[in-house]
C-alpha cells in the first residue's frame, strides 16, 4: 500500500468520523491518488452535504472506478439490452452478477467471462490465479455450482523475453488455482501479437449449473436480517485493485510498485467456500448473497443495500483481519480473495454458522439490514460511513467520452493484402501450410492445456483442442452445454464492427460444430484507454457490432465485462472483444469432434469460399502484413449452417465437424487429421491458394459417414448451405491432389514442436 | 451381496464424486465417508480419492494423514481392509506409512494432465485381479507431485516381492523411480496409484474404459469372499 492510501489509523490514531468530517470541511484529502477526479470529488461532497470521511472516500473511489462503474462504457453497453432478441430462455440478464439461461429439463446454467489483465502483467501467477477465483465466485453467488472454466489468453511475441516471464506464470497460476479447486478447464484461446507486449490479456470464464428456482438474489432485504461475512480474513492484499491498478494505463517500468495491488489466492479456501455455499443454499439458509471481488467490502455492502432498497449498518471493526494495523479505508478497499457476504434471517443464523463451521469456513456477523435507506458503518462505536448506498453502487458518474474514427483506418483499409506474393506451386503451398502450423498462434497448445485438469467431475465430453468445450449436465438424458470463446484482434483492428461480429460468428459456429444449439452470449471487451477518442470509437463500433450480431443470430447477451486501459506508454492493444457463446446439446453422446476417425468418410466443405486475406493468419505470418478488409460477415449463412450441423449431429450423418478460422481450410484439414490420427485425400474445387488459406467466414469442414452422402446433400440443400465434396478420409497422410502430400508425422512434428521449444 | 465401498471426502478432495461413480458403474455400492468422523460405516473397502486434501499445505497428504477417519482406517487397513489411494490418496497412504516411499515434484516442475499408458505388473491384488498380468491400460494422469521415490533398498524389495502394481510405459514422464505408477503393501490389499482410473470408466468422458477394472476387481473379490 502507498502512503497516499494509508490515510487512516496507522500514523494517526484518530479515526476520521462523520462528525469530524462535518467539522473540517476544508481538510485536504488524497483523492487524486485514488483515481477520483476534481469533479467527482465535488459531486461526492454534494451528495453527502459535507466532505467524505476517509472511509467514504475509499468506497466512492472503488465504486466509481472505471472497473466497477463502467462509467465510460455504460452509454454504449445499453445496446445489449436495447437490441436484445426476445428470449424465453433468459432467466436473469445484464445487471446480475452473471446471466442465467434455461437449458431445459429443469436446469439452468450461468456463465460469465471476466478480465484479469493488469494484475496478470504485474504478477502473472497470482494475477491469473485470482482471475479464476473471482469469476468462480461470481457464478457461485448466483446460486449455481461452478462446473468448468475456460481461459482466453493473449501475449506479446512468443519469443520475447517478457513473454517467457508472463506466459508460464499465467498458465501456472491458472493450473494451480483451477486444478486445486476441482474445476475442469475445457477450452479457451492462446494468441500472440506484439500489441499485447506489456498488456497481456487474461480473460477467465466460468460456467455453473443449478436447478430452476435456485437463483439467488443479491439484494439485502428484511430489516433485522443479519449481514454475515464469510470465507478468508481480510488482509492488506489487493488494496485498490479496482481503482489504482485496473483503471489506469501502465507507464514506464514502475509496475512492480503496484504489486501490493495484486491479490493472493487460496484455492483450497475457495473449494471450501464453494461446498459451504452450496450446502447453505440447499438448506434455505441464505436470503441474499454476493461475492467479494473488485472493491471488496465497499462493493458488497453498497450493492446489497442499494439493490434491497433498504439500509444496512455494519460494524467494520468486526471484520476478521490478517493484519491488525489495517484501518477502515484499507479494510474497505482490500480485495483479499475467497470472501462472500450473505444476508441471513435471524432464525437461520445459528444453522448458517454451523454449516460454515463444518466446512472450516470462518463466518462473522458484521451488521444487519435496516430500514433507514442509508449505509452506515461504525468503527469501535464511532460512525465513519453514512451514505445513500445507491449513490455509490448505481449512480456513479457516466461519461459520454469523445470518440473519433482514427485517420489511420483509411490507410489500413487501403493496404490490400491481395498484392502480397503468394505461393505459386505445390512445394510452396506445402511449405506455407507447415509454416502456419508451426506459428505460435496456430501451433498445438498441449504445452499449456496439459497443465490443466480436464477430467475432474467426470462430465467433460469435449475439451481442447476441440472447437468448443462440451459438458454433460445430466447423466441419464445426456443433456449438455457447449462453450466457446473467440476473438481476433487483427480483424478488429481493421474494422472493429465487422471484427467483433466475426468473433461472435466464430464462437457461435464453434458451438454449433459440436452439434449444440447456440443460446446465449457473454463478452469480455479488452481495449486501450477510453480517454483516447480513437479507442472509444473502436469500442463503440465493437459494441454496436456485437449487439447487432446478437440480434441477427437471435442469441441475447447475458452479461460481460469491460477492460479498458490496456495500453502502455500511449500504445493501445488491438481492440480485442472476446466473445463467449453457450449452447445446449440435447444429447452429448451425439457430439461431433473435429477429429477424422472413420476411414472412408466423405470430406465436405460447407459454406462459400472467396479470396479474403485481410487480417488472415497467412498474411500476418508469411508477410507480417495487416491491412485491407476483414472477411465478410453473413449471419444468415451462419444461422443456416448452425441449424444444419445440429440436425446432422442428431441424425448421425456426420462423423466429424471442424470450424474454419485462422489459417483457413489448410489448417482445419491438418488439425482434423492430427486429432483423429487419420489422413485424407482431397481435390480442391478452385484456385488452390484461395481454397487453402482464405479465411471466409461461415464455413465448416465435415466428414460425412459412408453411404449417407446423399442424405446429407439433401439436408444441406434444404438449408441453403453450399456443400462442396473435397475427397475422403483414410491413410496416414494429408494429400491435396495436384499440390502436395504431407505424412501425418511431419504435420505433427511441425505442429507440436513450437511451444515446447519456446517455453521448455 | 453388493460390495460396499467407502469413498472418503477430506476438505479439498476433488475426485470423490468420480470415484463413487466408478464404484457404482462397476456394480458396487459407493458409501460416502467424512474425514471428520471416526466411522467407516461398516464398508468392505475404502477409496482415498484424488484432490488437494487440506490444500496439500505442508506436504501432500501430510495433514490428511491425521484426520479423525484415518485413526479408524489405518488399523483396519493393517488388518486387511482393501484400500485404494488414487493420486492424493496415494500420497496420504505414504504419509500414513501404509505404503513405503513418497511422491515428489514432477521433474519438469509442472502439473501434468495427460492420458498415459500403463502396464499392470501385479494382477493378483484385490484391486487389479480383473486385469491380465502385463495388460496395458490407458488412463489419465493428473498431478504436480507424482514422481514416486523410495530408498534403493526399499525399491529393490518392492520389485522383488511383486509390490510394483503398475508401471508407466512412457519412460520420460514425471521422474518416477523405475517408472512406478502404483505399488501395494506386502499383502496386496492396500494399493496406491498415481494415475486416475476413475476418469477412464466411460469412453464418453475419458480415454476409454480401461480404468473400470480397478473397481470391478474389488467388487468381484469382495463378492467371492
Amino acid at each position: 500500500m502507498t502512503d497516499d492510501v494509508r490515510t487512516g489509523t496507522v500514523q494517526n490514531p484518530d479515526v476520521d468520523t462523520v462528525e469530524r468530517a462535518s467539522g473540517t470541511p476544508g481538510q485536504p484529502q488524497p483523492y487524486p491518488a485514488l483515481g477520483v477526479t476534481d469533479e467527482e470529488y465535488a459531486t461526492i461532497n454534494g451528495i453527502l452535504g459535507r466532505r467524505p470521511t476517509d472511509a467514504e472516500l475509499a468506497i466512492y473511489a472503488g465504486m466509481w472506478s472505471e472497473h466497477c462503474s463502467y462509467k465510460s462504457s455504460r452509454v454504449h453497453l445499453r445496446q445489449f439490452a436495447d437490441k436484445a432478441p426476445p428470449s424465453p430462455a433468459l432467466l436473469a440478464g445484464i445487471g446480475q452478477q452473471a446471466g442465467v439461461v434455461d437449458i431445459g429439463q429443469g436446469y439452468a446454467v450461468t456463465f460469465k467471462i471476466e478480465s484479469h489483465n493488469h494484475p496478470s502483467y504485474v504478477e502473472p501467477y497470482q494475477g491469473a490465479a485470482t482471475g479464476v477465483g473471482g469469476i468462480v465466485r461470481d457464478i457461485l453467488a448466483m446460486g449455481a455450482r461452478p462446473v468448468a472454466v475456460m481461459d482466453a489468453l493473449r501475449f506479446g511475441p512468443a519469443g520475447a523475453p517478457d513473454t517467457r516471464r508472463v506466459l508460464p506464470g499465467v498458465v501456472g497460476g491458472i493450473s494451480f488455482y483451477g486444478n486445486c479447486l476441482g474445476l475442469p478447464n475445457i477450452g479457451g484461446e492462446l494468441a500472440f501479437d506484439p500489441c499485447y507486449a506489456g498488456n497481456p490479456l487474461v480473460n477467465a470464464l466460468c460456467v455453473g449449473v443449478m436447478r430452476h428456482g435456485d437463483l439467488k438474489q443479491a439484494a439485502a432485504t428484511g430489516p433485522g436480517n443479519q449481514v454475515i461475512l464469510f470465507g478468508s480474513s481480510t488482509g492488506p492484499d489487493g488494496i485498490g485493485g479496482a481503482s489504482v491498478l485496473a483503471s489506469a494505463s501502465f507507464s514506464g517500468s514502475a509496475e512492480s510498485a503496484k504489486r501490493p495491488s495484486v491479490q493472493v489466492g487460496d484455492p483450497f479456501m475457495e473449494k471450501l467456500l464453494v461446498e459451504c455455499c452450496l450446502e447453505l443454499y440447499a438448506g434455505g439458509l441464505v436470503a441474499a448473497v454476493q461475492d467479494l471481488g473488485a472493491a471488496g467490502i465497499s462493493c458488497a455492502t453498497t450493492e446489497l443495500a442499494a439493490a434491497g432498497k433498504t439500509g444496512m449498518r455494519v460494524r467494520l471493526d468486526a471484520v476478521p483481519v490478517r493484519d491488525a494495523s489495517l484501518g477502515p479505508p484499507e479494510l474497505l478497499m482490500s480485495e483479499s480473495q475467497e470472501r462472500m457476504m450473505a444476508v441471513v434471517e435471524p432464525r437461520h443464523a445459528e444453522r448458517f454458522l454451523a454449516v460454515c463451521q463444518k466446512w472450516g469456513v470462518q463466518a462473522t456477523v458484521i451488521g444487519e439490514v435496516t430500514g433507514t435507506g442509508r449505509l452506515e458503518m461504525t468503527w469501535h462505536g464511532e460512525l465513519i460511513v453514512d451514505l445513500p448506498p445507491g449513490s455509490a453502487a448505481d449512480d456513479g458518474p457516466v461519461y459520454r467520452r469523445p470518440l473519433a474514427r482514427p485517420a489511420s483506418q483509411d490507410a489500413l483499409a487501403a493496404d490490400d493484402p491481395d498484392r502480397l506474393p503468394r505461393p505459386q506451386d505445390g512445394p510452396a503451398l506445402r511449405a506455407a501450410l507447415l509454416g502456419l502450423l508451426a506459428a505460435p498462434d496456430l501451433a498445438d497448445k498441449t504445452w499449456v492445456t496439459e497443465q490443466y485438469d480436464r477430467y475432474v467431475r467426470g462430465n467433460t465430453v469435449l475439451a481442447m483442442p476441440e472447437d468448443a468445450g462440451l459438458l454433460r449436465i445430466d447423466e441419464e438424458t445426456g443433456l449438455g452445454v457447449a462453450l466457446a470463446t473467440d476473438g481476433n484482434g487483427r480483424y478488429c483492428r481493421l474494422d472493429p464492427y465487422t471484427g467483433t461480429q466475426l468473433a461472435l460468428a466464430e464462437a457461435y459456429r464453434n458451438v454449433a460444430a459440436t452439434g449444440a444449439r447456440p443460446l446465449a452470449v457473454t463478452n469480455c471487451l479488452n481495449f486501450g484507454s477510453p480517454e483516447d477518442p480513437g479507442v472509444m470509437w473502436q469500442f463503440e463500433q465493437a459494441v454496436t457490432g456485437l449487439a447487432d450480431g446478437c440480434l441477427a443470430l437471435d442469441v441475447p447477451v447475458t452479461g460481460g465485462n469491460v477492460s479498458f486501459y490496456n495500453q502502455t506508454d500511449g500504445a493501445a492493444i488491438h481492440p480485442t472483444p472476446v466473445v463467449g457463446v453457450l449452447g445446449v446439446h440435447g444429447d452429448v453422446r451425439e457430439r461431433l469432434s473435429i477429429g477424422f476417425t472413420e476411414p472412408g468418410s466423405s470430406v465436405l466443405l460447407l459454406g462459400a469460399t472467396r479470396l479474403e486475406l485481410g487480417g488472415s493468419a497467412w498474411a500476418w505470418h508469411a508477410h507480417g502484413h495487416l491491412g485491407g478488409r476483414p472477411p465478410r460477415v453473413d449471419l444468415d449463412a451462419e444461422r443456416a449452417l448452425a441449424t444444419l450441423l445440429g440436425m446432422a449431429a442428431a441424425t448421425g450423418l456426420v462423423a466429424a465437424a471442424h470450424d474454419l478460422s485462422d489459417g483457413g481450410l489448410a489448417v482445419a484439414l491438418a488439425e482434423s487429421c492430427l486429432r483423429g490420427g487419420l489422413g485424407c485425400e482431397v481435390t480442391l474445387p478452385g484456385d488452390p491458394f484461395t481454397y487453402l488459406f482464405s479465411e471466409s467466414a461461415a464455413r465448416v469442414l465435415v466428414a460425412v459417414r459412408p453411404g449417407l452422402e446423399g442424405a446429407f446433400a439433401a439436408l444441406a440443400a434444404g438449408h441453403g448451405v453450399p456443400a462442396e465434396a473435397l475427397g475422403e478420409t483414410g491413410g496416414d497422410r494429408l494429400v491435396v491432389d495436384g499440390c502436395f502430400e504431407i505424412p501425418l508425422d511431419e504435420l505433427a512434428a511441425a505442429h507440436t514442436g513450437t511451444l515446447p521449444a519456446l517455453f521448455g | 451381496m453388493t460390495a460396499r465401498v467407502g469413498v472418503v471426502t477430506f476438505p479439498g478432495s476433488l475426485d470423490d464424486g468420480d470415484a463413487a461413480r466408478a464404484v457404482t458403474r462397476a456394480g458396487g455400492e459407493a458409501v460416502p465417508l467424512w474425514h471428520g468422523e471416526r466411522d467407516l460405516r461398516g464398508v468392505d473397502a475404502v477409496i482415498l480419492p484424488g484432490g488437494f486434501s487440506y490444500g496439500d499445505y505442508l506436504r501432500c497428504g501430510a495433514i490428511a494423514r491425521f484426520a479423525p477417519i484415518m485413526s479408524e482406517l489405518i488399523p483396519a487397513a493393517q488388518a486387511g481392509l482393501p484400500v485404494l489411494g488414487i493420486c492424493n490418496g496415494f500420497q496420504i497412504l505414504c504419509e500414513a506409512h501404509l505404503l513405503p516411499g513418497a511422491l515428489t515434484r514432477n521433474t519438469r516442475q509442472r502439473f501434468i494432465s495427460r492420458d498415459v499408458s500403463l502396464r499392470v505388473e501385479n494382477a493378483r491384488t484385490p484391486w487389479t485381479s480383473a486385469y491380465a498380468q502385463d495388460q496395458e491400460l490407458v488412463i489419465p494422469l493428473k498431478s504436480g507431485e507424482g514422481a514416486y521415490v523410495a530408498a534403493p533398498s526399499v525399491l529393490a524389495e518392492l520389485e522383488a516381492r511383486g509390490q510394483v502394481v503398475a508401471r508407466y510405459l512412457d519412460l520420460d514422464l514425471n521422474g518416477a523411480m523405475a517408472n512406478v505408477a502404483g505399488i501395494c503393501n506386502a499383502t496386496g490389499t492396500v494399493v496406491g496409484l498415481m494415475p486416475h482410473p476413475e476418469h477412464a470408466v466411460d469412453a464418453l468422458t475419458g480415454p476409454g474404459t480401461d480404468g473400470l477394472g480397478f473397481f470391478g476387481s474389488v467388487v468381484s473379490s469382495l463378492a467371492a469372499t
